[in-house]
């Protein structure tokens, strides 16, 4: 792989060109390294800087207005009176959204007992059941299922849901169970997403070590597997949870939207959410003060359920 | 051993990565138009050392230097020094071919681009200049345009060596440069460092012995953190001083 | 004993599938139905005719170009405030206080509720800002929702371009912001484009804060300050007022479409990256 020694005459009688012309960069005097060379101007990293604490700006913009637009209606009412006051008539001045409040805590809970075990069912499935290469295949059907968008789950509720709930447990089909049902879905792909990765991040050995002893793999799952990834397991349900209370579309399409206490679970329900979208087209004055007032409310549920997903996410990071 | 023509001058320099001393007071003069091997077992602090001649260690956190290294005359870390002069006259190859994922043609144009040089004719000139010195051009003159990724091992280190002529710097620092080559690839790479050194002044960090003995002039061997011994390298490899420079090259240790 | 074992063991692994095969099957169950029923009433004609009589007639031509509308705005403040974002954090200042702030600010953002933002596009951009309901309000609303996703998918871009390609860079003399620009970016790109695609996604699903802030009315919107109604939008309409339950399906089967291409997309993107940068 020598060079041929034409190549070689090439080479050097480019060096020799190269002695008599003048570099075309530098001229090589020792003043060169104080002299300034490209500098980066200060603003690149003014402006980068001020791009990342946009989002952080965004927040507190975001938890100054609505709160700033909804404490003064809770004041007025009495905080005890709107979250615990069961009347909701805002054109008449009446005020509580315990209804509303019930209603998210019931079509949340609702959704976390179909999709919970569905989804460590599915996570399960993915991460111990099949092999890598059907994994990969079913993933992008869990990503679609986690992209479409509400409204269409909300339409897929009303005209296959509803009319089955009606036709099987009579009444009008909406309300809590239609709900429960819909969210469900659009939670299970975060579910298991985040309980496969967990269920995946458990190391090789507990389970060699568990089959080695004579574990068969369901034992293994159960009593090795499962335990271990806990903590990624509830974060996941946590986060499928925040999704199902945040949900707005599709579930306003579905439970029927009375703002009364149910009382079985084919009761229509109105959720926070929905208390919002569904009146802040035509609020004003007050009444619109009470929709931002409930928006504080559904703001608190998230940020608890954020605080106990740090409080989990962290407490795994200590014992890993 | 008298050192003529100092290019790179080295006083009781001292380097430390929080409270880790990563380089024990080292002196040491390098010559122009030469080639300097620095070798010693793995965490000796020769890259290291390499890595201060161009202030690539400014990138870590955390480290201090003290002593002075100086190039012509200049001490390179000086607080008014402009570091990017300073690495457009030192370049650097590194141990694993990193050409960037653009075409061969620029990848060998980017540090004239940004340097400022625009006009195309001036580009295509030193491009192709570029690959002939490191004898490269026949091999990708009818493929400039496209990706430098697709290039052998061996080619992609031949094309970063092209990308460091393109700018013309003085030194060249070599980081084991050939530790992830094939033995043909090497023993190329090896006769083009012969040649550089008539224009360039070359110092290679190598794991090789015998690569050292084949390509420099002078030698340096380093020792957790210190520089044992430093000589004509067809002296350090037949009548080393020292005992422990002599217990590595037998290979009795590292 | 043993027999019990194994009865568990057979009876757990049923249920897996079962689960498993349900789930797929009410994938399969929500885009057939919907598709089987829509696809009918899909023509050249919907896409391009306007909706009329509130939607019970005609296509869905306003609403297309009401989507495209907010979501180029949303993207194109978007991306360049994450990928700046990102950048900064990955490339700028890798720790410390700052860094855990604009974090928690990040995470944050992507924990709030699309109504949250609904409300709060209301009372800022329509109200306080004096933006009215328009393309404006719901395309800045829409860039703080999907900021997170662009700022965490151009962080993991941009940390996954080895840092040989830096190193090489600055090794010939570039500065650090030259570096950035025209080795560690370009290199990113096929990620970032993945974080961009599947904003894209959100924000053409996107409908209670849409509806807060950008209304509902039917019209082309020919400005950044007329009110629009996207496809989410219109579809809930149609839906929830019984106006017509074919347009619904279609408009139903429209989003979806987009949602799969838009997924596929982005997972095409995905494997070209992984396969560059290994």
């Amino acid at each position: 792989m020598r060079q041929s020694i034409r190549e070689k005459a090439i080479f050097i009688n480019y060096k020799k060109k190269n002695i008599i012309r003048k570099s075309t960069l530098q001229e090589g005097s020792k003043s060169l390294l104080y002299q300034k060379g490209y500098k980066d101007s200060q603003w690149i990293e003014y402006i980068l800087f001020v791009s990342a604490m946009i989002a952080l700006l965004s927040v507190l913009l975001i938890t100054f207005f609505v709160l700033r637009s909804g404490l003064p209606l809770i004041q007025k009412v009495g905080i005890k009176d709107f979250i615990f006051g069961l009347k909701w008539a805002p054109t008449q001045g009446s005020f509580g959204i315990f209804p509303m409040i019930i209603g998210t805590v019931m079509v949340t809970l609702g959704a976390l007992v179909i999709g919970i075990p569905f989804g460590l069912a599915g996570a399960i499935f993915l991460a111990e059941i099949v092999p890598v290469s059907v994994a990969k295949a079913v993933r992008p059907m869990i990503e679609l299922l986690a992209g479409i968008p509400s409204v269409v789950y909300g339409f897929f509720g009303m005209i296959v849901i509803v009319p089955f709930l009606r036709e099987k447990l009579g009444g009008t089909g909406l309300g809590i169970l239609a709900g429960s049902i819909i969210l469900a879905i659009m939670i299970l792909p975060t579910i298991i997403n985040i309980a496969e990765d967990a269920i995946r991040a458990v190391p090789r050995e507990y389970k060699e070590g568990s089959l080695g002893m004579g574990a068969t793999h369901w034992q293994t799952i159960k009593k090795i597997i499962l335990p271990a990834a806990r903590s990624g397991i509830i974060s996941g349900i946590v986060l499928g949870m925040g999704r199902a209370i945040g949900e707005t579309m599709a579930v306003i399409m579905v439970t029927g939207n009375a703002p009364v206490l149910p009382n079985s679970i084919m009761s229509q329900v109105r959720t926070l959410t929905g208390n919002v979208v569904l009146e802040m087209g035509y609020a004003a004055g007050e009444h619109q003060q009470a929709l931002f007032a409930t928006g504080i409310v559904l703001f608190g549920f998230i940020m608890i359920l954020n605080l106990v997903i740090s409080f989990t996410l962290k407490k795994e990071g200590e014992s890993a | 051993m008298k050192i003529n023509n100092i290019k790179i001058e080295t006083q009781e320099f001292n380097l430390y990565y929080d409270h880790f001393q990563a380089l024990k007071n080292i002196s040491l003069d390098i010559e122009e138009n030469k080639v300097t091997a620095l070798i010693g077992p793995s965490g000796c602090g020769k890259s290291t050392y390499l890595r201060t001649l161009n202030r690539m260690n400014d990138l870590i956190d955390n480290v201090r230097v003290e002593g002075s290294i100086k190039l012509d005359g200049v001490d390179i870390y000086h607080s008014k020094v402009d570091v990017v002069n300073l690495r457009k006259r030192v370049g650097m190859v590194f141990q694993r071919p990193n050409p960037f994922p653009m075409s061969i043609y620029d990848n060998v144009a980017y540090g004239l681009r940004i340097h400022g040089l625009k006009d195309r004719e001036k580009l295509d000139e030193i491009v192709e200049k570029s690959l002939r010195n490191a004898g490269l051009w026949d091999e990708v003159k009818d493929r400039l345009k496209k990706s430098a990724l697709g290039l052998s091992g061996g080619q992609q280190q031949r094309l970063v060596i092209a990308r460091v002529l393109a700018v013309e710097p003085e030194v060249i620092l070599m980081d084991e440069p050939a530790s992830a080559l094939d033995p043909i690839s090497t023993s190329r790479l090896e006769d083009l460092i012969a040649e550089l050194k008539d224009k360039y002044t070359i110092v290679i960090v190598t794991h090789n012995m015998q690569q050292a003995a084949r390509v420099s002039d002078y030698t340096a061997f380093f020792l957790s953190g210190e520089m044992v011994e430093y000589n004509l390298t067809k002296d350090i490899f037949t009548t080393p001083q020292e005992k422990r420079t002599e217990d590595y090259i037998t290979g009795r240790f590292g | 004993m043993k027999n019990r074992v194994k009865y568990e063991e057979k009876v757990a692994k049923i249920l897996l599938w079962f689960a498993a095969l349900t789930i797929i099957c009410i994938l399969f169950a929500i885009v057939s139905f919907i598709v089987i029923k829509g696809v009918s009433s899909l023509s050249w004609e919907f896409f391009t005719e306007n909706p009329k009589r509130g939607g019970k007639e005609g296509g869905i031509y306003s609403t297309v170009i009401s989507t495209l509308y907010l979501t180029g705005v949303a993207l194109a403040l978007s991306t360049p405030i994450g990928v700046g974002a990102a950048i900064y954090l990955t490339e700028y200042v890798k720790q410390g206080r700052v860094v855990r702030l604009i974090r928690f600010g990040t995470e944050s953002l992507a924990g709030i509720p699309s109504i949250i933002f609904g409300l709060f596009g209301f009372v800022f951009f329509v109200i306080f800002l004096k933006m009215g309901w328009s393309v404006l309000s719901g395309g800045l609303t829409l860039t703080m929702m999907i900021l997170p996703t662009i700022v965490r998918t151009a962080e993991e871009a941009l940390k996954s371009v080895p840092r040989s390609y830096r190193e090489g860079s600055l090794a010939l003399g570039a500065t650090k912001w030259m570096t950035i620009y025209r080795v560690v970016l370009p290199s990113a790109i096929p990620g970032i484009l993945t974080g961009i695609i599947l904003s894209i996604g959100r924000a053409v699903g996107e409908t209670a804060a849409i509806m807060l802030t950008a209304g509902s009315a039917l019209g082309i919107p020919l400005s950044l300050y007329d009110p629009a109604r996207t496809m989410s939008v219109h579809l809930y309409v149609l839906a929830m007022e019984g106006l017509s339950m074919e347009n619904a399906f279609a408009t139903a089967t429209v989003l979806i479409a987009l949602v799969t291409i838009v997924n596929m997309l982005a997972n095409r993107f995905r494997i070209y990256f992984t396969k560059q940068v290994s």
